[in-house]
């Protein structure tokens, strides 16, 4: 059927991944033609793009069609992500002008590789097959690599896009060599064969499809930051640029989590208890190894960074439940973890003019009283990823919770409460360090002129986090039709 | 007239409109500020009279009831309603709002905004806590109001607020989320044994659990419950917090919060798991004399005034809670009127000490001594809510020891025993510290000059010191009210914990006890 598609219909189905294409382009084009244009309107062109790839995406949402030989699936759950990352995008390009300020950066070079990676991301979660699979994981993290170390000044930041390169480019050789295992022992890389052949043959037990999974399983492990591969994930969010270390924690970690769904999907994986039982390892190592190194960090991005992982590990358990409900837990999680991580990068890069970057725990002492606005913000973002009700953290906490007790994995859940309660001493902290304690310093260095991108990403973050956490009837049905709509 | 009017969604969005419209008041209109939030409190108190007035004692359902979908995804309902148990205890929460905020007008200098921000959302959280009707909205609110607190202790709070705070936060939140997973297991179990999911409680509470789940899910619920009242040995984030908070957070604090422990108890752990409480029974009964003791010996050797009013309370609960596990009508009854009294006489006894350091700036026994003459209306008062907190006759303690103490007679004369003991130490503290205080010279030279109460102190105690009288009087329009209730809790408890083998699953409920009463009866 894909060749029936003429080339306008291909164009229309495949709309959202070209404006993305297009936007990148243009801003490069425009960066070479006008070098003095400002940020704002650079910015400005972007969010338009974004805004057409948004309505594409939801114009043809209930599709369901393979492109370019079925490498491609345009389907609810492609369409779904492509907002989610767009969402991701376009909140971190609304903080990186703040971020890009008074340096010597370069403004559309910086945006064109965001674009470009959320294209990967795109690419990850529309992908039929493990090759374009593999390939928008490659022009993600390519372009992750270079982003990371953007602030080409900053010894912190060449050692962190460095460190990302090295490991990226490691698990990059293990999905590939997975990939070829996995191509080997169904004689196609294509995820439809793969489900096809699992289902016929029940290949699960072959040791070379086996092999291929578990090589897979290790590179999404990579990408994920889940433990024993999270080692790379604080040294690379603190030494990133601010809304750099956002887009990673949030967009890419979310389209690892597409593609991760799609093949667990394909292959069955988590119908077989031995994967359950290896994946509920990884999840339960990945909550507490994040929450229990994140009681000890003063450093704020090096906190995020370790509560990421944590909420990798909380995520991994709505894969594991391996239900609708759970399928759908994920995405409302992945979603809910955009507004309320972007939020709190956010919250750091308002604070952060100068390329000195303010991320001492101590920085913040007393901040309510210089920046309630910033503190409230920061707060709402704190209670969020600690999971307290009315917030977007809780409710999808609640959900992937739900959705693992109804797959019978009452122990995970109690053993991811008990993390939640660890977890909760050190967002407290941070609240605590804010509101309840004095500042020493004066409130000088931080009388910043007011910052209306940055303020109104925040203000985007925090209605998200608040109406997902209030009122998520909306947004739960559509993930559960999203999730029907892949399984 | 009002059957239309959504009262209850009234209570809790009122608060939460009011919470906006401060915090959209400029910075330095501190004075319009608290006067909206007055006002609010003040508005909200008056909607909430109807409830009272209108209310049917006669009717066992649930009412004033609200039912919006609220999760379809997930069959969770924002669905409210009161009966004669959790009634009276949204009156304490609303009577006792505008009083505090009252008492603290000139209190708080700093933040003011975020202070009363926090108050009126700590308001709506309490009201949503006693009536919401569906497990998950039940547990948001429950979660939800933490936050409120945190700030009030962590923000406006004494010396070591930040311990104080973190401790309160992070002690009730350990318990709580147990509690979550044990509400998401009778949400699927309910699913499996019937075939829908809901979060419903009068729904839920038709299913009888086997008896081998019922003692791990009262378990979960029991622990936060515990924790929240707070039962010995969970006691100890409760001093801390009372000493560190600010005075209307600890009225508040004393007044409604520890309530909801015991109030959760009732609500969910007797009626879902009869057998397990059953039970569970000694144990609790024992922790809570020990409690009643523990709580009454430490209160007496405390050099701090608040201090010693914060550990009574770790007393008085123990008498509600021993009430509560005697499954008698007098027992339930005197535990709930407890619960009342409690909230209105040591929330007097809190706003009385804040007054005495708002002009001492000590709380220390031993600064004080000989104000009776210096403070005449003050000591009237305090004298008034020290007897009541010791229980004379006339006063509202009395009502609700007697009743407790006749329930627990009725069931385990050993108990009761243990526990009068508990009424003669409170007096003796009691009336050791009053006397330390308010009698004997007046020989420390800065207590020479203190003032006696302002209009707007009067104010704040004249209603607290009127409610306390008029229970001690005239109970029964209170006790009248919680009657049906607390009958049907008691027989359903017995006659769901004598079914629990015969029909796993569901078991009939509402129709059980008011078609054919069944044979268990109190007090056998």
């Amino acid at each position: 059927m894909t060749d029936t598609l003429t080339l306008s219909q291909i164009a229309y189905h495949f709309a959202p991944t070209l404006t993305l294409v297009v936007v990148g382009l243009l801003v490069l084009i425009l960066g070479m033609l006008f070098p003095r244009m400002y940020r704002e309107t650079l910015a400005a062109v972007v969010l338009f793009g974004f805004g057409i790839a948004v309505f594409y995406a939801v114009q043809n949402w209930s599709e369901s069609v393979r492109l370019f030989h079925g490498m491609i699936i345009v389907d609810k759950f492609s369409n779904g992500f492509a907002c989610l990352f767009v969402i991701a995008a376009g909140l971190t390009l609304l903080l990186s002008i703040n971020a890009l300020e008074n340096t010597s950066l370069l403004v559309s070079e910086f945006f064109a590789l965001i674009i470009f990676a959320t294209v990967g991301m795109l690419l990850m979660a529309a992908s039929a097959h493990l090759l374009t699979l593999f390939l928008g994981l490659e022009l993600l993290s390519v372009s992750l690599y270079i982003l990371a170390g953007f602030r080409r000044n900053d010894k912190y930041s060449i050692e962190a896009s460095f460190k990302y390169f090295l490991l990226g480019a490691f698990a990059s050789g293990f999905l590939l060599y997975g990939i070829a295992l996995i191509y080997g022992s169904v004689g196609s890389a294509s995820l439809t064969a793969l489900a096809e052949a699992v289902k016929a043959r029940d290949l699960l037990d072959t040791p070379l499809l086996t092999a291929g999974l578990a090589l897979m399983a290790v590179g999404f492990g990579f990408k994920i930051a889940l433990a024993p591969f999270h080692a790379w994930a604080p040294d690379v969010y603190q030494g990133a640029p601010t809304p750099i270390a956002a887009f990673m924690a949030t967009g890419s970690k979310a389209a690892a989590f597409a593609a991760l769904l799609r093949v667990v999907l394909a292959s069955g994986m988590m119908t077989q208890a031995v994967w359950q039982q290896i994946f509920w390892v990884l999840a339960v190592i990945t909550m507490t190894v994040g929450n229990i190194v994140a009681l000890r960090q003063d450093n704020i991005k090096r906190l995020l960074a370790y509560s990421s992982i944590a909420h990798a590990g909380y995520i991994l358990v709505g894969v594991i439940a391996n239900n609708e409900l759970g399928s759908s837990a994920v995405l409302y999680y992945l979603l809910s973890y955009t507004f309320m991580n972007i939020g709190a990068f956010g919250v750091v890069a308002f604070l952060s003019k100068t390329e000195d970057e303010l991320v001492n725990l101590n920085d913040y002492r007393g901040l309510a009283f210089r920046r309630p606005f910033a503190a409230v913000a920061m707060a709402i973002f704190m209670f969020s990823l600690a999971g307290i009700p009315i917030t977007a953290g809780f409710m999808s906490k609640f959900y992937v919770f739900s959705a693992a007790v109804q797959s019978g994995f009452l122990w995970l859940v109690i053993l991811g409460v008990i993390n939640s309660m660890i977890s909760l001493y050190y967002y407290l902290g941070v609240v605590v360090v804010m509101f309840m304690q004095k500042s020493e310093t004066a409130g000088e260095e931080l009388a910043l002129e007011r910052l209306p991108a940055v303020g109104l990403a925040l203000i985007i973050a925090v209605f998200g986090t608040l109406q997902l956490g209030i009122a998520p009837a909306r947004w739960m049905e559509a993930f559960q039709d999203l999730a029907r709509s892949v399984m | 007239m009002f059957d239309n009017l959504p009262i209850l969604s009234l209570l809790i969005f009122l608060p939460l409109a009011g919470a906006l419209l401060v915090s959209l008041t400029p910075r330095q209109q501190t004075g319009l500020m608290r006067g909206l939030t007055l006002g609010v409190t003040l508005l909200v108190f008056v909607i909430s009279l109807p409830l009272f007035f209108s209310f049917d004692s006669s009717r066992i359902a649930f009412q004033f009831e609200e039912r919006l979908e609220w999760i379809p995804a997930m069959r969770a309902t924002y669905h409210l309603g009161v009966d004669g148990i959790s009634l009276l205890m949204v009156l304490l929460t609303t009577f006792l709002s505008p009083l505090v905020i009252l008492s603290s007008w000139n209190d708080i200098k700093t933040s003011v905004k975020g202070y009363l921000v926090s108050m009126l959302m700590l308001e709506a959280g309490m009201i949503g806590v006693f009536v919401a009707l569906d497990l998950l909205l039940f547990y948001v609110f429950w979660e939800v109001m933490l936050i409120p607190m945190y700030f009030i202790i962590g923000v406006w709070g004494g010396q070591r607020k930040i311990y104080a705070a973190v401790k309160f936060f992070i002690y009730t939140m350990v318990g709580s989320l147990l509690m979550l997973v044990a509400i998401l297991f009778i949400y699927f179990y309910y699913g499996k044994v019937t075939g829908t999911l809901t979060f419903d409680y009068v729904q839920i509470r038709e299913l009888l659990f086997p008896e081998n789940y019922q003692v791990w899910l009262f378990l979960a619920f029991g622990l936060s419950f515990a924790i929240k009242v707070p039962m010995f040995p969970f006691h100890t984030w409760l001093p801390d917090a009372h000493v560190e908070a600010p005075t209307a957070g600890s009225v508040i604090l004393a007044g409604v919060l520890l309530k909801m422990g015991t109030y959760g108890f009732l609500r969910f752990c007797l009626p879902l798991f009869p057998n397990a409480s059953l039970q569970f029974t000694p144990l609790l009964s024992v922790l809570a004399i020990i409690g009643i003791i523990y709580g009454a010996w430490v209160a007496m050797v405390q050099p701090d005034v608040k201090k010693l009013v914060a550990y009574s309370s770790v007393s008085h609960l123990g008498f509600v809670m021993l009430g509560i596990f005697t499954f008698t009508q007098q027992g339930l009854q005197g535990g709930l009127i407890q619960m009342v009294n409690h909230g209105l006489s040591t929330g007097a006894l809190f706003l009385i000490v804040g007054m005495l350091y708002e002009r001492r700036h000590t709380r220390a026994i031993a600064d004080f001594g000989g104000l009776a003459r210096q403070l005449p209306i003050l000591t009237t008062f305090f004298m008034i809510a020290t007897l009541a907190s010791i229980g004379l006759p006339g006063l509202n303690g009395f009502v609700g020891e007697f009743l407790v103490l006749l329930g627990t007679f009725l069931t385990n004369k050993v108990y009761a025993a243990f526990a009068a003991t508990g009424v003669i130490f409170a007096a003796v503290y009691m009336l050791w510290m009053f006397q330390r205080v308010m009698f004997g010279k007046l020989d420390k030279e800065e207590n020479r000059n203190l003032v006696d109460l302002s209009k707007r102190e009067i104010a704040v105690l004249v209603p607290v010191t009127a409610m306390m009288v008029l229970i001690g009087v005239w109970a029964q329009p209170f006790l009248g009210r919680m009657e049906t209730s607390v009958d049907a809790l008691i027989r359903t408890v017995h006659y769901r914990a004598a079914k629990v083998n015969d029909a796993p699953g569901l078991a009939p409920l509402d129709l059980g006890w008011t078609k054919e009463p069944p044979a268990a009866v109190a007090g056998e």
